[in-house]
């Protein structure tokens, strides 16, 4: 019970925080991020960030994108990704981590000179799934991949 | 020392770009082992990479992406000479950019 009480605080911390200082450049209202850290610590996060970015739009998977990242990560502070799709005309590829404390971790616009081709690496806090959505400008699809993560990424 | 290392290679006609960055990447919520002070955040913002001066990538990142972060691209179409620019822009207004030449 007390390690629960830890961890809620320390992410409440973390989301106020954050909320002022970074969150906002990635259009998430400073506002729904401080309610956010009051009402709901941890849960919801990526639903919220999901209806922040699509406004509700409806996202389905699709298994035409294809994401290629470690089962089992070692370290959760180098997690290598390569997002690649054969779908057409996409406009965006946003890479989101479930359970970090800022789940959106990078939106790639890209042109239609590019491949859909994008490959980063990215820091884990924990065990989570990595949610990847491709945005064609029609429709939004997404995929996901569960990652083990033995070492967390968040060091501190 | 420019911050950027741009390496490219042409396979099967397309441009594979790879991009190194130096970059501390701090999230804002690490502490200073020694003096347990919150290390401030330190990220790159937004990442642009140029093919012959037009824009084909704009990335917003966030701090969930690792210290020195790599990211690789495919372009479809594209020849020898060609001019590869990477640009970035971290929360603290500083800038750095670096051309390639394939």
């Amino acid at each position: 019970m007390s390690c629960n009480r830890r961890k809620f605080i320390k992410h409440a911390i973390t989301l106020a925080t954050w909320s002022t200082a970074a969150a906002s450049s990635f259009g998430l209202s400073r506002q729904a991020n401080a309610e956010l850290a009051i009402v709901k610590p941890v849960s919801g996060l990526l639903e919220l960030t999901l209806k922040d970015l699509f406004k509700g739009s409806t996202i389905t998977e699709s298994d035409k994108i294809h994401i290629q990242i470690p089962i089992i990560a070692e370290n959760g502070a180098v997690v290598p990704i390569t997002v690649t799709s054969s779908l057409s005309d996409v406009l965006a590829v946003f890479i989101l981590v479930e359970k970090n404390p800022l789940p959106l971790s990078a939106k790639f616009n890209l042109s239609p000179e590019l491949e859909t081709f994008v490959s980063a690496r990215l820091k884990m806090a924990e065990t989570s799934d990595v949610i990847v959505i491709v945005d064609t400008g029609k429709a939004l699809y997404s995929a996901k991949a569960h990652v083990k993560v033995t070492i967390g990424g968040c060091g501190g | 020392m420019s911050s950027i290392k741009i390496r490219t290679k042409v396979i099967d006609g397309k441009i594979q770009l790879r991009t190194l960055i130096t970059h501390p990447m701090e999230h804002g919520r690490n502490r200073n082992k020694e003096t347990n002070e919150l290390i401030p955040a330190h990220f790159i913002k937004l990442l642009t990479v140029s093919h012959n001066d037009k824009v084909i990538v704009t990335a917003d990142l966030s701090a969930s992406i690792s210290k020195d972060p790599y990211f690789a691209f495919m372009l479809k179409s594209g020849a020898v000479g060609d001019k590869i620019t990477v640009r970035w822009e971290d929360n603290l207004g500083k800038v750095d950019a670096e051309s390639h030449v394939v």
